[in-house]
């Protein structure tokens, strides 16, 4: 390896005060045991971009803000959580009465209800009826319900997506007599 | 120079406990020298590589308590490359083969091993006190050592240490007959915990003043935990999930109501806000909160929370408005960015600042990470804060200025350390030039420690603060375009410090070495994580920008256990 090339590499550019954020090229070697998940990694520029689903990324810069890794992990944390579209995978289980096994799907790939019901129709091969906010689901045999994070089951879509996307531990739909028992309008 | 029998003497210096003091008292004369090296129970160690054991235990050989430091503090945000050094096992082994009766062992940003605690826990009969703070490199397994070896001990107190849980069973390894715990602190444990264990534990402590749990520890279990330890001070709840057994609930609140001496109250690692009330009926005595690890709280529980604490001395959080408020006795307070990335809407600006300084005149330490800043709120929080002692603020994004003016932030820290006579401690953000550095060499006059980021244009910047203020004793600075000029005007300054740290500057090689040459008394560490490799001699060596430097005094000489990536100059 090139001795030179070794130094350029190493050498920091530091910027005049009032200049943009300072993006250091180190190359962050695996020595350092403390470096966890989530923590800095090198990104240049793209802060002025707004995704549709990212919040603005800036140059992260090795060891800034002065945070802790434990803390930053709990930061990082809470985001991802609260991070309903876009964000870290919301995996759930799905049940169908009837059904042998059971599947999984990832909630965040989902924009509201309407692409979620649509993805478990096709997924079971069922139909969901329409949903009236007094009545619930009419028209079907099949209710889709889920449990909250207080272990009671509820009805999909009474609430706004993201508390949904946040509470939802497990979905399931139901059928039958059990399902009229839901308020399915009978 | 003596009218009094050494003894008497000996009584009078038991009245002098500050190391600060008694180490001017040793000054005095050879007799006061002699008679306080062999009375001297606590000693304090700032820089693990300033002296060794040996020196150690030859000036004190009769005391109990040690207290030694040992990475440099940027090691916190992972500037420092793992396996740069602080290891605790020689100091140990030297202890062990002394005759001293060690009692208390306080350790931070340490390299600590099983081995090391099996070892202390060993030889030590009379031992009391463990304390490790940042420390890393051990296992549950040397904290059962610990637990099965010290008859005595007191104290066992686990700040944010990286500790490999295996999910043993240490807290079992206190024997049944093991009574005397007073302080148990293991909230930054990630993994399982017995919990019959700790409870039967707890039970048995009727001294037990302060107890801190982590994650592991479910809200029934805290109530159960509670009930037997009614005589608590000082309590970290560690999982708080609002579960749908609201009997615990209830019998939680039922415990904590018989908790008459709570004081303080940490932790809430994940917590579930509405269980937060059963804590306010004790609110009203609390003087510390510190709920910097509860990512789950919302604004309107916090500030629920806090106004029944009127007597909050302590706090680490958000809803400042309600703290200044309420907090009238408030004294220290930290307050952590919950977006590192900066923006989004829960931004900590200068109007909490402003709030905070308003609404409590006893704040005398601040650690405040904020989006933006002016030079008229930090004038008006000098104006209204004088008594500052810890002064540490963080804009989060580098280089910002004024975001009202968009002038440099020197004239507003300027103020601050005018006004703030007893400033000790100072880190400081955003768009400053060399202006700042010139006021903070003309006033501040008392300052110990000072942590500079992105700051400053030139060399004089670090100029002025090293020929200004006389106290200093740790410099650390990173990303800043400070050189060789300032680094080698005054090397004598070296000798009064414990240490400078320098990242990302623009000090070369050939300055260090030129330094390193001029003050054989320093040991001057080039921290390089390249490749293993030594900077290269030939060539371009005199202009080769130092990566990390790392200098402090040291009557010992060269360390031997500095890794490849470490070059002592």
């Amino acid at each position: 390896m090139d001795e030179f090339v070794n130094l350029k590499e190493t050498e920091l550019r530091l910027g005049l005060p009032g200049t943009d954020n300072v993006s250091e090229e180190i190359e962050r070697v695996s020595c350092n045991k403390r470096a966890l998940q989530g923590d800095t990694e090198n990104e240049t520029e793209s802060s002025m971009m707004k995704t549709e689903t990212c919040p603005p990324r800036k140059a992260q810069i090795v060891g800034w803000p002065p945070v802790r890794s434990s803390r930053k992990n709990i930061i990082q944390t809470k985001k991802n959580e609260s991070d309903s579209e876009g964000g870290r995978g919301v995996y759930v289980k799905v049940s169908m009465d009837g059904a042998p096994y059971l599947r999984k799907i990832d909630l965040s790939c989902y924009k509201g209800y309407k692409e979620l019901l649509k993805a478990l129709e096709i997924m079971f091969n069922f139909s969901v009826g329409e949903y009236f906010e007094r009545e619930g689901y009419k028209g079907s045999d099949f209710v889709p319900t889920y449990e909250d994070k207080d272990g009671d089951w509820m009805l999909i879509g009474d609430v706004p997506w993201e508390m949904f996307v946040c509470t939802c531990k497990r979905l399931r739909i139901m059928k039958g007599s059990e399902a009229k028992g839901l308020g399915c309008g009978v | 120079m003596n009218y009094f029998p050494d003894e008497v003497i000996e009584h009078v210096f038991d009245f002098v406990t500050s190391h600060k003091d008694r180490h001017s008292i040793s000054l005095v004369c050879k007799s006061w020298f002699k008679i306080e090296r062999y009375s001297r129970q606590n000693v304090f160690i700032g820089n693990c590589y300033a002296i060794n054991p040996e020196r150690l235990l030859r000036r004190f050989p009769c005391f109990k308590s040690l207290t030694l430091k040992g990475k440099p503090h940027f090691a916190d945000f992972n500037l420092v490359p793992h396996g740069w050094g602080g290891f605790v096992q020689p100091w140990i082994e030297a202890l062990a083969r002394s005759r001293v009766g060690l009692e208390e062992l306080r350790l931070k940003r340490m390299v600590v091993t099983d081995e090391s605690l099996e070892l202390l826990s060993r030889s030590f009969v009379n031992f009391k006190s463990l304390v490790l703070v940042s420390c890393e490199g051990f296992s549950t397994d040397g904290l059962a050592s610990i637990a099965s070896n010290c008859r005595h001990l007191q104290d066992l107190d686990l700040q944010e240490n990286e500790i490999d849980d295996h999910r043993g069973q240490w807290l079992s390894c206190f024997p049944e007959t093991y009574t005397s715990l007073v302080t148990l602190n293991f909230a930054c444990l990630e993994g399982e915990t017995n919990l019959v264990a700790l409870e039967r534990l707890v039970a048995r402590s009727p001294n037990l003043r302060s107890l801190k749990l982590n994650r592991a520890v479910p809200l029934d279990a805290l109530a159960r935990l509670m009930a037997c330890a009614p005589q608590i001070v000082d309590l970290g709840v560690g999982s708080y999930e609002d579960e749908q057994d609201s009997e615990s609930c209830l019998k939680l609140q039922a415990a904590i109501r018989k908790c008459t001496s709570l004081r303080s109250l940490s932790g809430f690692l994940e917590a579930a806000p509405h269980c937060l009330s059963a804590f306010h009926p004790v609110c009203h005595n609390l003087t510390s909160l510190n709920l910097s690890y509860a990512a789950e709280i919302h604004g309107s529980h916090l500030i629920k929370l806090i106004e029944h604490c009127k007597k909050l001395q302590r706090i680490g959080d958000k809803g400042l408005e309600v703290v200044a408020s309420t907090c009238k006795e408030l004294q220290e307070l930290r307050v952590f960015p919950t977006d590192l990335q900066g923006g989004g809407n829960t931004a900590v600006t200068e109007d909490g600042l402003v709030a905070i300084s308003a609404g409590c005149p006893k704040l005398h330490s601040i650690l405040y990470f904020c989006q933006q800043m002016t030079n008229a709120a930090l004038i008006t929080v000098a104006k209204n804060c004088p008594n500052f002692i810890r002064f540490r603020l963080c804009i989060l994004e580098p280089h910002k200025p004024d975001h009202v003016t968009s002038q440099p932030l020197d004239e507003g820290f300027g103020a601050i350390v005018q006004a703030c006579k007893n400033l000790k401690r100072l880190s400081v953000s955003g768009l400053l030039t060399d202006q700042v550095f010139l006021y903070i060499g003309m006033y501040a006059t008392e300052l110990e420690m000072l942590s500079i980021a992105f700051a400053g244009d030139t060399d004089k910047g670090m100029l002025y603060v090293l020929n200004g203020c006389k106290k200093m004793r740790k410099l650390e600075i990173r990303d800043s375009p400070f050189g060789d000029a300032a680094l080698l005007a005054d090397v004598n300054k070296y000798e009064t410090m414990r240490s400078l740290w320098m990242s990302s500057c623009e000090v070369t090689l050939g300055g260090c070495k030129r330094l390193a040459r001029k003050a054989p008394w320093l040991n001057v560490e080039i921290i390089n994580e390249n490749d293993n490799n030594r900077m290269e001699e030939n060539g371009y060596e005199g202009r080769q920008k130092v990566d990390k430097l790392y200098l402090y005094r040291t009557v010992v000489g060269t360390r031997v256990d500095a890794p490849p990536f470490v070059w002592i100059l």
